[in-house]
């Protein structure tokens, strides 16, 4: 950490940890309500149970983004931020807008568009926020050196911004609906996010490696490219059964089995890049997470999603537990694997430590991504199962969920994995190691976190 | 990586590439807006009923628990034919009726069956809400679902 505004970046890690808890939390919770289906049904309904587990998911990726950039802006700009103070009032706004939509789902107050539940009031505060870290993060770009990383985090950042506009467009027509409804969805995850996803990977890459930057950041123009090219008409994907045009069939089809490509290229690029540097970074988990996300989002997002999503296949399996097993798998790999990298990276600078903790963090990894791809695997099973029974036999929906019923227990204990690998990472990552932090190094020499 | 492609060429790439394929991505959904306001979607008999019918769809957030045309959550069943599952092609009063009773019924409290929380709708808008799963049903979605089952 060279910079004294990179600060911010702290409040923001610790707000995402705190709503990473309570998302994986409410998840085992939602878990439990699957095989125990009378718990909580009076109090809290499942529908309750699970806005919080998504939405708790998604605030608290979008604080992580927002932490690593104002982490990275200053170093890459080579310029303190704009404005901490007003980055600081920022983070306050955002956190408390989160538990007050908590709080809000938990008495029912909520509007309900998948994902899109936060009540109107709610959705302003965030377009706030969301101008507010713009508007702070732009100034500080512009002032500054414009590295290839800023500026492609910068672009995801902006359209992520303006894409959540359509969330306010709620037209009457389910199918329009629908089609715009995706607007923020699809063209977020797989789209504008792979621009935050790889930029900040790219950033990793050149500090953990050593790599020279024109190398890595014409890897990174490559990547984002081959994200946008294939992701944007990729959308046509969720455009088969909806009510759009037939020939979204074939669109969807071909550019989302591209879409596999983006994520292959960052697994290259990322084990080519710590083969070429040899460089020994003390953070070595900072490393293992690196790496383990370009992997696993290759698998979750990248082969769970070409799985499902050649449209004669898609018509039997579309919407069934297929769809869940590959949205675990996804968002952990690509974003929550992504947001942990780079907490593992930057906590020590801000904590003012050395590197620490790193053997718990690394079994926090171990534990959590086994716990992860386990619930995937229970929950393709599942799918498959479900997908013959229903969508091939024409058994009734509720029958076929007690025939899969033991999947159900299966992905519960996966899920009590998740939940204790997860305490260890929030642990490892928020309370510094033993001997006042000052964990040394294999070679016994200190070396600094940068 | 190839000596060949520069930096700079990689960044126009990039920012020329995605352009294209917004530029097309944009005209096709403007095309699929048409199509769904004048062919598949039965637009001219979109009434305030089944509007107010979404709108009643939303605020118990249905979507978190159900699937309609296959998005949603995988909790319960899928809702885009459910019309046609009570049988509201051949008899649509009879249909009505029964999802009526469905909903009256509800929670039923069997110990180990999934429970759906009673939302204590008026006459009309459960009226609403069944014009507006009718309206859904009769979408051209490429004949999905597979089954009845949903």
């Amino acid at each position: 950490m060279t910079y004294s505004s990179q600060r911010v970046a702290l409040y923001y890690f610790g707000g995402a940890l705190v709503l990473f808890f309570v998302q994986v939390l409410v998840g085992v919770l939602a878990g439990a309500v699957y095989v125990m289906p009378n718990l909580l049904s009076e109090t809290v309904p499942f529908n309750v149970i699970r806005m919080i587990h998504t939405n708790a998911l998604i605030v608290w990726l979008l604080m992580g983004f927002m932490g690593a950039t104002y982490y990275l802006l200053p170093e890459e700009t080579e310029t303190e931020l704009h404005s901490p103070r007003l980055a600081i009032l920022q983070f306050w706004l955002f956190f408390v807008a989160a538990l007050v939509a908590v709080v809000g789902y938990l008495f029912g107050i909520h509007e309900g568009r998948e994902f899109l539940e936060q009540p109107i009031y709610i959705k302003v505060g965030i377009v706030v926020v969301s101008l507010m870290f713009l508007y702070n993060c732009t100034l500080t770009l512009l002032k500054g050196r414009k590295t290839a990383v800023a500026n492609v985090l910068m672009l995801g950042l902006w359209f992520v911004a303006i894409f959540f506009l359509f969330s306010f467009y709620n037209p009457g027509n389910l199918s329009l609906d629908k089609m715009y409804w995706w607007w923020v969805v699809h063209l977020w995850v797989e789209g504008v996010w792979e621009l935050i996803m790889a930029s900040i990977l790219a950033y990793l890459m050149i500090k953990l490696t050593g790599v020279d930057r024109e190398v890595v950041e014409k890897w990174l123009y490559v990547i984002v490219g081959l994200s946008l090219f294939t992701g944007i008409l990729g959308t046509g994907h969720h455009y088969y059964w909806i009510g759009t045009p037939g020939y979204w069939k074939w669109i969807g089809s071909v550019f989302s089995t591209m879409e596999v490509v983006p994520f292959f290229a960052m697994v290259i690029f990322t084990f080519y890049m710590v083969w070429k540097g040899g460089r020994k970074h003390p953070n070595k988990a900072a490393l293992l997470w690196s790496l383990g996300c370009a992997v696993i989002a290759f698998f979750g997002g990248g082969v769970w999603g070409f799985m499902h999503t050649l449209a004669p296949v898609n018509y039997y399996t579309h919407g069934t537990q297929v769809t869940a097993a590959h949205g675990h798998l996804a968002f952990y790999g690509a974003y929550v694997m992504l947001n942990v990298a780079m907490m593992t990276y930057a906590m020590p600078g801000l904590l003012k430590r050395e590197v620490y903790n790193q053997t718990l963090n690394m079994w926090g990894f171990w534990l959590t991504t086994g716990g992860m791809c386990f619930m995937t695997f229970t929950l393709t099973f599942a799918g498959v199962v479900q997908t013959h029974l229903q969508r091939v036999m024409g058994m009734n929906y509720m029958e076929v969920q007690d025939q899969i019923a033991l999947f159900f227990w299966y992905r519960l204990g996966s899920g009590v994995a998740v939940l204790l690998g997860v305490t260890l990472i929030i642990y490892s990552l928020a309370i510094p190691g033993r001997e006042g932090g000052r964990v040394s190094t294999p070679q016994g020499a200190p070396n600094p976190a940068e | 990586m190839s000596e060949r492609l520069t930096k700079s060429a990689a960044r126009n790439i990039f920012y020329g590439g995605t352009l294209f394929f917004l530029a097309i991505f944009i005209a096709l959904v403007v095309q699929s807006h048409l199509y769904i306001l004048n062919v598949s979607s039965n637009n001219d008999r979109l009434t305030e009923s089944i509007i107010r019918g979404k709108r009643l769809w939303e605020k118990n957030a249905c979507i978190d628990c159900h699937t309609i045309m296959g998005e949603g959550a995988y909790f319960a069943p899928e809702l885009s034919n459910v019309w046609d599952r009570f049988g509201g092609k051949d008899d649509p009063e009879g249909a009505r009726e029964g999802l009526k009773g469905w909903f009256a019924a509800m929670p039923t409290g069997i110990e180990g069956r999934r429970q759906m929380p009673q939302f204590n709708l008026s006459d009309q808008d459960l009226d609403d809400l069944i014009d507006f799963l009718k309206w859904t049903s009769e979408i051209d979605d490429q004949n999905w679902p597979p089954t009845d089952a949903g």
